[in-house]
């Protein structure tokens, strides 16, 4: 089963590309994909507790099934707008 | 052909045209028209910053603002919403996001605008690399979660306050 991974950022750096495919055993899940791709690319690993991570452009859970021509995408947290901090102290 | 009210794109912001944008679409029942504008600060931290690089997942970006504008549309049902966020590479002073909202009154159209920026820094799959003197560093603000309800209410919590 081949699966279309995205990689966003400093997830994208790491692996050293922003786009790969895998051939995964069926069934599987995004969680399962997550931890392939963490023992192919060690330094992915600490980022599993914050990644958060989108199935067919759709935000997806980890135990979400993954099917054959899925796009499952990586998402490392977010920082758009403007500012450093989402978060500031008020 | 008139711009879209949501939008990414590596071209310089024009508050203008997102305003443009959002007035074509609002009724003469507009009675207050609120904007935001984030610029690219030179400081961050103690560190100067040089530049900023903006990364977006493009499509899915495009629908967390469509899901931002359902959600205002939740609690502020007469507002109308302009969004235009910048990627690529950005100098010190340039706008990396307009926000523009009208509404008949000005309270819904600060709080919806405050709510839309909140939940931009949540939930939008973009990201900032920032070179500064000496290096350069993702920033990493919010785990993307747009089913988070607890980060949902604390943008609302900060719109309304």
């Amino acid at each position: 089963m081949r699966v279309t991974i995205r990689l966003f950022a400093r997830l994208r750096e790491i692996a050293g590309t922003g786009e790969l495919v895998l051939d995964l055993a069926a069934p599987t899940t995004i969680g399962a994909v997550w931890a392939e791709l963490a023992s192919r690319y060690g330094d992915l690993a600490p980022y599993g507790a914050s990644v958060s991570a989108a199935r067919n452009l759709e935000y997806a859970r980890m135990n979400t099934a993954v099917s054959e021509g899925d796009e499952i995408a990586f998402l490392p947290p977010v920082s758009g707008g403007a500012g450093a901090r989402p978060h500031p102290p008020e | 052909m008139p711009a879209a009210r949501l939008a990414l794109s590596v071209d310089p912001i024009d508050v203008v045209t997102v305003t443009t944008a959002v007035t074509e679409c609002a009724t003469g029942a507009t009675g207050a028209i609120t904007s935001f504008i984030g610029v690219v600060r030179d400081d961050n931290l103690g560190r100067r910053v040089q530049f900023l690089e903006y990364e977006g997942y493009e499509p899915l970006a495009l629908r967390a603002f469509l899901r931002i504008e359902q959600e205002i549309h939740a609690h502020w049902a007469a507002v109308t919403l302009g969004l235009h966020h910048r990627l690529g590479r950005l100098e010190i002073g340039e706008a990396s996001i307009a926000i523009v909202v009208a509404s008949p009154h000005r309270a819904e159209a600060f709080a919806a605008c405050r709510y839309a920026i909140e939940r931009v820094k949540q939930i939008v799959p973009i990201w900032k690399h920032e070179h500064f003197e000496g290096g350069a560093s993702w920033i990493e603000g919010a785990t993307a979660d747009p089913e988070d309800e607890g980060a949902r209410a604390e943008a609302l919590r900060r719109a309304c306050a």
